[in-house]
């Protein structure tokens, strides 16, 4: 084999041919990367918004709690279902819900979003134990004062602590923020569940959510509740449930990501294989020398690949590097599954690495091969004969 | 080993360009004993570099057979050549052909990685190659940092680093000041005399001939008596 | 010219890297320009948007309904000369991904407000007779294969249940951005299941598409519209059909943000490529441009010669990539006609091409130039390589 410290060598040679081409390949794989980034952020946003011990009751094929409409005597009725862990005082652990979009300005730009009132009852924070307050207090006045997840504290205009929004011809005060963790309820407003169905005439729930007294029982209860004649719902464990509302946008910002950046690396790669040309170029008589010492066709078409996929390799870890400073930014946007606004973090994970310097290298590969075929085709007379 | 390290029988060599044959070597006709020194002399373009070629198995001839420490070398494939090559031949260029980016150890270190050497054992044969050319205080510094005679010093001791059975000089010291010249013929006979190394030079220069033990001329793609 | 000449030769003294170079360029143009269109076309049904229609929501939230009621007291107002009910049904057909746009619809004032969707009068006849019917556009209609006479089941989320419709009429778009996969059907035949399962649901609308007489008047008369409603239990909120399509465009802003950084970028990657190559060309040139000092070029000569060159090669990369793109757009456009009608390269586009072309050429020619005139004419004499 050619040694090592000779490709390196000459890659440090040419600073500024090699330096272009490190950009051009680590512009491609930030791209890349920042799009699974985007991708992976909203789903893991939504997958700790369920929890392994709940179970949701939507309507049937309703997809999402926007669409769902359980009758209140439906919502008896899952209530009284003897598969829901107790709480201390022997309560079951269940809570109807309800969930409405509202228009309400971005404070940034004053674009209209649509935010999520969730109307709860005092159980929703017992089954969501990540949810604490961090700022206020809890509602006294249920009929005019509502609590806010701290995203849409931030984002919103009137969501603050101790502002004012109007929905349903009511004010509200928000007198609470509250921190979930990162998860979907930090882009919600919280109230209490009869005000909010009653000024919105709305005397029907969204949802019911439950602990599980024995999570293996999920199969046979979710079959028995499907089943029951009184009402047409879908059961699904929280957290399935949750990670379900992400996937049409994650799975369109992931896979649109990958066309985008695979269009966008043709640019990068024909760089590549002009500072490949050129290094081949520049060195025809070491090449024909190498040849006439003993070294291989073979030896001397990996020597290039082999420089080819450094310098890749080399600009895949510098956008790496620049993606991962992208995971201090947050995003707001419109999660298609529900319509509503979602806030979420760019979020890296080793599988998004190890994809970015996969492509790095196909890259560095694709761009090095052809350059290096003609390094090895070439003939030692010839090149020995080069000035 | 065979005694006779060379022969060639009946060996031509044609260029074609645009269908247009340019003969080089007619007939070429030679045996060549271990541990001979020989200078090929002759004017340029009479092909002493084509036949040089020849023998170093770089490039192939038209007609004619040709074998070369045991082996015919037009039964052997592109990447048997290769090690083949690299277990026989020792090269010196005209100029030097050394790799800007190596140093001089790493040069002469070379041709060693293509054996099952253990990087000590390396180590070993590069020091005493440089050590055998007057270069050992010179190991780390890069062939810019080298004098003309310098750098062909070590191309010669990557030349004889991995022990060949057959050196080949093409002009090694055309390049070169009166000085260096005469440093490094002392050192390709002392090779010759003292490591009974075969080798094979060309050259112009009729004082550099007189050190090698038989010269002989081409002319015009053809050997002389 | 002699330096016209002289700049051509030089490009042409390296055929591959000068061929790499303009494809690289090439490339990259077309991306940019794909991209560019795939934004365009996302604003299309925005762009389309006649300034002379409203639409009157619920103020919540899109996810309200508003009373059928309401059509007469908005007729009423002055300058409204036509009101149309609508409701987004929201039912899947087979399976989420195959997604399309399906509402509920007036027929015949639905028609008669959005003027671009076309339907034969002896289809709509056809429509009219069957409580069932449907019209479905033709992009539609191709992509699943359907033709007048199929039956089309759908999955109901927002309104439950497994509904039948039979297609009765196909529309065309009147213009080349007229959206042509929607699904339309009958308003009253949805109102009617309503009442009879559930009963609290009946007599509501989506929202009101209005038509005005003057549209300097839109909002004169949309405020006067939602005031009229203002303090009752469900307020309206009336915008410009533009508005109202921008609102449900913005649910994809992270994207379009996402897509117009990256067509920036792409701009950077041209730039890389052309540098990249006209960095090559200064080093080699370095003792070729010190001789030409010598016979006595000056400067500016030298300049010309390299900023031509890095010039000839951008336009050359521009136009190249203006013709892939020309070809590709037209390959994207078919396979995305049935989600995103509307894409097709604007005239915009090529002249951002254009431009950039001529910026970065000059761009990637500063460090060479700088370095052919900055150099000693002895010095540069003595590099060869
Ligand atoms: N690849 C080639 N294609 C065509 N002709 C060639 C080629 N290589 C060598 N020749 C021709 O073959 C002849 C011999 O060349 P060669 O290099 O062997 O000469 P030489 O004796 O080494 O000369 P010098 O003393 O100048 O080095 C020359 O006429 C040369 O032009
Ligand atoms: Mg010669």
């Amino acid at each position: 084999m050619i040694p090592l410290g000779y490709t390196i060598r000459n890659i440090l040679k040419h600073k500024v041919t090699t330096t272009m081409t490190i950009l051009g390949v680590s512009l491609v794989v930030f791209v890349f990367a920042a799009a699974q980034m985007l991708s992976y952020g909203l789903k893991s946003t939504l997958v700790s918004t369920g929890s392994d011990d709940n179970a949701i009751v939507i309507r049937k094929s309703s997809q999402s709690e926007v669409q769902s409409i359980i009758l209140r005597d439906q919502g008896q009725i899952v209530g009284t279902s003897p598969e829901i862990a107790r709480a201390a005082d022997g309560s079951a652990l269940y809570t109807n819900e309800i969930y409405v979009l509202i228009n309400q300005p971005k404070r940034a730009t004053g674009e209209l979003a649509n935010i999520v009132v969730r109307g709860v009852t005092p159980k929703s924070l017992e089954l969501r134990p990540a949810v604490k307050l961090i700022a206020g207090r809890m509602w006294q006045d249920a009929g005019s004062e509502v609590i806010a997840g701290k995203s849409a504290a931030e984002r919103y205009a009137g969501c603050g602590l101790g502002e004012k929004l109007r929905f349903g011809a009511r004010e509200w005060t928000v007198v609470g923020v509250f921190d979930a963790q990162g998860s979907g309820f930090d882009s919600e407003l919280w109230g209490d569940v009869v005000q909010i169905a009653d000024v919105f005439r709305r005397p029907i729930y969204s949802s019911v959510t439950f602990r599980m007294a024995d999570t293996t029982q999920f199969e046979a209860m979710k079959a028995r509740l499907e089943n029951d004649r009184r009402m047409e719902v879908d059961v699904f464990r929280e957290k399935e449930y949750y990670a379900a509302q992400s996937r049409t946008l994650a799975g369109f910002i992931g896979i649109g990501g990958t066309i985008v950046s695979i269009i966008f690396s043709l640019g990068a790669i024909v760089g590549a294989m002009i500072t490949m040309y050129a290094s081949v170029a520049n060195r025809v008589r070491e090449i024909g020398t190498l040849r006439s010492l003993g070294f291989s066709r073979l030896a001397i078409l990996i020597s290039f690949l082999i420089e080819a996929m450094a310098i890749s390799l080399t600009g895949g870890l510098l956008g790496i590097v620049g993606a991962s400073f992208l995971g201090m930014l947050q995003v707001a946007t419109t999660n298609w599954d529900t319509f509503s606004q979602i806030a979420f973090n760019f979020r890296l994970s080793t599988a998004i690495v190890i994809a970015a310097v996969v492509f790095a290298l196909v890259m560095g590969l694709v761009g090095g091969f052809l350059p290096a075929v003609r390094a090895a085709r070439l003939k030692i007379v010839d090149s020995l004969r080069a000035a | 080993m065979a005694d006779i390290i060379v022969t060639a029988r009946n060996l031509s060599k044609s260029y074609y360009r645009e269908s247009l044959e340019i003969p080089v070597l007619h007939n070429i006709n030679l045996d060549i004993p271990n541990g001979q020194f020989l200078a090929l002399m002759g004017p340029s373009g009479s092909g002493k570099t084509t036949l040089l070629n020849l023998l170093a198995g770089i490039d192939q001839p038209t007609t004619g057979t040709l074998t070369v420490a045991g082996e015919e070398m037009s039964r052997l494939s592109d990447r048997e050549l290769a090690r083949w090559r690299a277990r026989h031949i020792g090269f010196v260029f005209q100029f030097y052909n050394l790799m800007p980016v190596l140093t001089a150890y790493e040069n002469v270190e070379l041709p060693l990685l293509l054996t099952h050497l253990s990087k000590k054992e390396r180590r070993q044969h590069v020091e005493t190659a440089l050590g055998i050319v007057g270069l050992s205080d010179r190991m780390r510094h890069y062939p810019r940092q080298l004098s003309g005679g310098q750098e062909q010093r070590v191309a010669i001791a990557r030349a004889i680093v991995s022990d060949p059975t057959l050196i080949l000089a093409d002009e090694p010291t055309g390049d070169l000041d009166k000085q260096s010249a005469e440093e490094i013929m002392t050192l390709l006979s002392r090779l010759n005399a003292e490591f009974k190394k075969t080798i094979i030079m060309v050259t112009h220069d009729p004082r550099a001939a007189e050190k090698a033990g038989l010269v002989r001329h081409l002319d015009k793609g053809e050997l002389d008596g | 010219m002699k330096v016209f000449k002289l700049i051509i030769r030089n490009a042409m003294r390296h055929r591959l890297r000068t061929f790499l170079t303009v494809l690289g360029l090439a490339l990259a143009v077309m991306a940019f320009g794909l991209i560019r269109t795939l934004v365009d076309a996302w604003y299309a049904g925005a762009r389309i948007a006649p300034p002379d229609r409203l639409v009157t929501r619920h103020a919540v939230s899109f996810t309200f309904t508003l009373p059928l009621a309401y059509l007469e007291q908005i007729q009423k107002i002055d300058g409204v000369s036509a009101v149309t009910p609508a409701v987004w049904f929201g039912g899947i057909y087979i399976d989420p991904k195959n997604f399309f746009g399906n509402f509920a619809v007036d027929p015949v004032t639905y028609l008669d407000m959005y003027k671009e969707i076309i339907v034969q009068p002896e289809e709509l006849k056809e429509v009219l007779a069957d409580r069932r019917g449907a019209i479905v556009g033709r992009r539609l209609a191709d992509r699943f294969g359907w033709k007048v006479g199929d039956k089309v089941p759908l999955i109901g989320t927002i309104y439950p249940g497994n509904w039948e419709f039979t297609i009765r009429a196909i529309y065309h778009g009147r213009d080349k951005d007229t959206d042509e996969t929607a699904f339309l059907f009958r308003f009253d035949y949805l109102d009617e299941v309503m009442r009879e399962t559930a009963p609290g649901r009946a007599g509501q609308a989506g929202w009101f598409g209005v038509k005005i007489n003057d549209a300097n008047r839109a909002a004169e008369i949309g405020a006067a519209i939602d005031s009229r409603f203002k303090n009752s239990w469900a307020e309206t909120k009336t915008e410009t059909e533009k508005e109202f399509v921008l609102g449900f465009i913005q649910m994809a802003d992270v994207l379009i943000a996402g897509l117009r950084i990256i067509s920036y970028l792409i701009i950077g990657v041209i730039l890389l490529v052309l540098v990249n190559t006209m960095v090559m060309t200064a080093r080699e040139r370095i003792s070729e441009n010190a001789f030409l000092r010598v016979l006595g070029f000056r400067n500016f000569h030298l300049i010309g010669l390299i900023l031509g060159e890095s010039l000839a090669m951008a336009c050359a990369g521009g136009i190249a990539g203006m013709g892939l793109l020309a070809m590709t757009s037209r390959l994207v456009g078919q396979a995305l006609s049935i989600y995103l009608p509307g894409y097709y390269v604007g005239l915009e586009t090529y002249v951002i091409v254009v431009a950039a072309a001529v910026i970065v050429g000059c761009l990637a020619s500063i460090f060479p130039i700088q370095r052919a005139v900055s150099i000693k004419i002895i010095d540069g004499l003595r590099v060869v390589d």
